[in-house]
C-alpha cells in the first residue's frame, strides 16, 4: 500500500511523541584526534545505479525539517532567489566526450571522516564525532555559529541555518537509526530508505562482512579528496562501464 | 572565499593594536624618555582599538549570545585560544595604563607581559588560517609572517605619528626608522605570499573531488538551482580585474606610499607625513585584509561550479 495511504488509514505522528534522539551522549562518549573506533557508520554510494531522481535530497529534507532539531530554514522560498539548508545534495556531471560519455549523478553529504578537520577547530566543542558510531554531528544547543567548521571541511558538506543561525550537517539520521521503535528494516537514514534504485548503502564499515564492506572491498569503493587525509567513512563505488571502457583508468 | 567585513575589520585593527603595545613595550624595556601622560593616552587608544576588533568580531557570529562559549576549546582550536588571548591583551594593556606612575616608567612585568600577549595574539590569529591545510593559499608560513609585519608596521607608523603630534622626539627617533623598515619588510614578505599564491598549483581538482576519472569532465548541476551557504561563504563573486586593481591598492596604499611618507618624515619632511601615512593605511590593510580571504580557493568551490 502507498505509504501516505498507510498514514491515512492508521495515523501515527511524525515524530515518535517521546523524542529519541540519539543515545545518551556522555562528554567520554566523544571521539578525540588519534581515536580509531570500532564502529563506524557509513552511506557507501552507488554511482552504477544513482538516476539523478533527488528523492534522497527530498526525503532528507523531510526527515530533518521534521525532527525535534528544528526545522531547516528556507528563505524566499517562492521568490525569485530562493535560499535553502539541506543535508544532501545530488549534483550531475558529464564525464568523457560524446558517443562514450557518462552522465553522472553524484549524490554528495556529509562524509563522516574518521579524522574529521571540522570537529577540532570548533571553539566551542558544538562540533563533536560520536565515539559509539563514528557520526559526526553538531550540538544546534552549543554552535555559535562562527562558520570556521565549514571553512575547515574541503567537502563543503556543511550548510549554516539562516534561521536559526546555527552550522547544521547531515546527521546520519541519527535519530532513525538507533531508534527501536522503529521496525529494523527502518532504522537506516532518511535518504537510503527514499533511494528507488538502492543506490544508497547503509551500514558499519568497520565491520568487515557488512553489506558496505564488502561492497567497498569488491567493488573498488573509493573516497573523496583522499589528498587530504581525512578518510571519510561515506564511500562511493565507481561506474564499471567507465573503469572497463577505453576512456577510464581504474577509478 | 567570501571576505566578511567583520573579520577583516577586526584582524586589520587588532593587528594595529597589538603594533602600538609592542611599539611602547619595547621603546618602555630600553628606556626611551616618554611623558606619563603620552604613554598613558597611547595604552588607552591601543585598548580602544583591539576592543573595536573584538566588538567587531562578534559581527562574524550567527550566536552572539553563546560568545562565551568559545572559550572552551583552548586544547584543539586556535579561534578558541584567540577568543582567550585577546580579552587578556586587552585587559593587560589596560592593567598597565592604569598602573603607570605619574613619574617614570611603569615596573618592566607590564611591558613584557604586553609583548608576551600581543605575540601570542599574532600566533593565535594567524594559525586559524594557517591550519587549514587544505587551503593552501593559507597554509603557508608567510601567513604567520604577514599577521606580525603588516600589524608591526601599522603599529609603528601609528605610534610615530602619535609620537610626531605629542612632539616625543625621543620616541620619534626609534620608531621612526624601525617603522620604515619593518614597512618594507612587510612589503617584501606580502609580495612573497602574492608570489607564492600565484604560483600554488591546487592539490583538489574535479577529478580527486568526485573520484571520476576520465579525463574530460565538467559538472553540469551543483545540485541546485538557487544559492547555498555553499555559494554565499566560498565566493566572492567579484571580477579577476577587481582583485587585480584591489591588489595594487593595498599594495600602494598599505606599504608603498607610507613607507615614502615615513622616508619624507625621517629625511626632515614635517610631521604630518606620519599622519598621512596612517590615513593611507586604514583603506590600504582593510583592503590587503580583504584581498587575504578573496584570494582563498576553498576546496569545496569544485563542487559548485555551474547552476544548470
Amino acid at each position: 500500500m502507498m505509504q501516505w495511504l498507510k498514514d491515512l488509514l492508521n495515523p501515527q505522528p511524525l515524530v515518535s511523541p517521546a523524542p529519541a534522539p540519539a543515545p545518551a551522549n556522555p562528554p567520554s562518549a566523544r571521539w578525540k584526534q588519534g581515536d580509531t573506533l570500532a564502529k563506524q557508520l557509513a552511506l557507501v554510494i552507488d554511482l552504477n545505479v544513482c538516476v539523478g531522481c533527488h528523492a534522497c535530497v527530498t526525503s532528507c529534507k523531510e526527515w530533518n525539517t521534521s525532527g525535534s532539531a528544528g526545522p531547516l530554514a528556507d528563505e524566499r522560498a517562492y521568490a525569485a532567489d530562493p535560499m535553502g539548508t539541506f543535508f544532501n545534495r545530488v549534483q550531475t556531471y558529464e564525464a568523457g566526450v560524446f558517443p562514450t560519455m557518462d552522465t553522472v549523478h553524484f549524490p554528495k553529504s556529509c562524509l563522516h571522516c574518521e579524522d574529521p578537520p571540522c570537529v577540532p577547530v570548533c571553539p566551542t566543542g558544538a562540533s563533536y564525532k560520536r565515539a559509539e558510531d563514528g557520526i559526526v554531528l553538531v550540538d544546534y544547543d552549543k554552535c555559535i555559529g562562527c562558520k570556521y567548521c565549514a571553512w575547515a571541511c574541503p567537502y563543503g558538506a556543511r550548510e549554516l541555518d539562516e534561521e536559526r543561525q546555527v552550522m547544521t550537517k547531515c546527521t546520519l539520521c541519527v535519530d532513525r537509526v538507533h531508534d527501536e521503535k522503529l521496525a529494523p528494516e527502518d532504522r537506516k537514514p532518511a535518504c537510503v530508505k527514499a533511494c528507488p534504485t538502492n543506490a544508497r548503502l547503509f551500514g558499519d564499515v568497520k565491520d568487515p562482512t557488512s553489506e558496505v564492506s564488502i561492497a567497498i572491498r569488491e567493488r573498488g569503493g573509493y573516497a573523496l579528496m583522499p589528498e587530504w587525509e581525512t578518510q571519510p567513512a561515506n564511500q562511493y563505488l565507481p561506474r564499471r562501464s567507465m573503469q572497463s571502457g577505453s576512456s577510464g583508468e581504474q577509478a | 572565499m567570501n571576505p566578511a567585513m567583520s573579520v577583516v575589520v577586526f584582524t586589520a585593527i587588532a593587528g594595529a593594536a597589538q603594533g602600538l603595545v609592542v611599539a611602547l613595550a619595547v621603546a618602555t624595556l630600553i628606556g626611551v624618555p616618554m611623558q606619563g601622560g603620552f604613554v598613558a593616552h597611547a595604552l588607552l587608544l591601543a585598548a580602544t582599538m583591539a576592543t573595536v576588533g573584538l566588538l567587531s568580531s562578534f559581527g562574524h557570529l550567527g550566536r552572539k549570545e553563546r560568545a562565551w562559549r568559545a572559550v572552551l576549546m583552548w586544547r584543539t582550536s586556535w579561534l578558541s585560544r584567540e577568543c582567550l588571548v585577546l580579552p587578556a591583551f586587552i585587559g593587560w594593556t589596560l592593567l598597565w595604563w592604569a598602573l603607570l606612575p605619574a613619574e617614570g616608567a611603569a615596573p618592566l612585568w607590564l611591558p613584557l607581559g604586553a609583548l608576551l600577549l600581543a605575540a601570542l595574539l599574532w600566533l593565535c590569529t594567524a594559525m586559524i588560517y594557517a591550519c587549514l591545510r587544505f587551503i593552501q593559499e593559507w597554509a603557508q608560513p608567510l601567513t604567520l609572517v604577514n599577521f606580525i609585519l603588516i600589524g608591526q608596521g601599522a603599529g609603528l607608523v601609528l605610534a610615530s605619528a602619535l609620537a610626531a603630534g605629542a612632539d616625543e622626539q625621543a620616541l620619534l627617533a626609534r620608531t621612526g626608522p624601525a617603522a620604515l623598515g619593518v614597512l618594507l619588510a612587510a612589503l617584501a614578505a606580502r609580495w612573497a605570499s602574492l608570489a607564492h599564491n600565484a604560483a600554488l598549483r591546487p592539490k583538489s581538482t574535479l577529478h580527486s573531488a568526485t573520484g571520476i576519472r576520465t579525463p574530460q569532465l565538467v559538472q553540469k548541476s551543483m545540485g541546485m538551482s538557487a544559492g547555498a551557504f555553499n555559494t554565499r561563504e566560498f565566493f566572492h563573486g567579484r571580477t579577476a580585474a577587481f582583485l587585480k586593481n584591489l591588489r595594487w591598492l593595498f599594495l600602494l596604499c598599505g606599504f608603498v606610499l607610507p613607507a615614502l611618507c615615513a622616508a619624507g618624515a625621517l629625511a626632515g619632511g614635517p610631521g604630518w607625513l606620519w599622519a598621512l601615512a596612517v590615513a593611507l593605511q586604514v583603506p590600504g590593510l582593510l583592503a590587503e585584509r580583504w584581498f587575504f580571504f578573496a584570494q582563498a580557493r576553498h576546496p569545496q568551490n569544485l563542487y559548485y561550479q555551474v547552476v544548470s
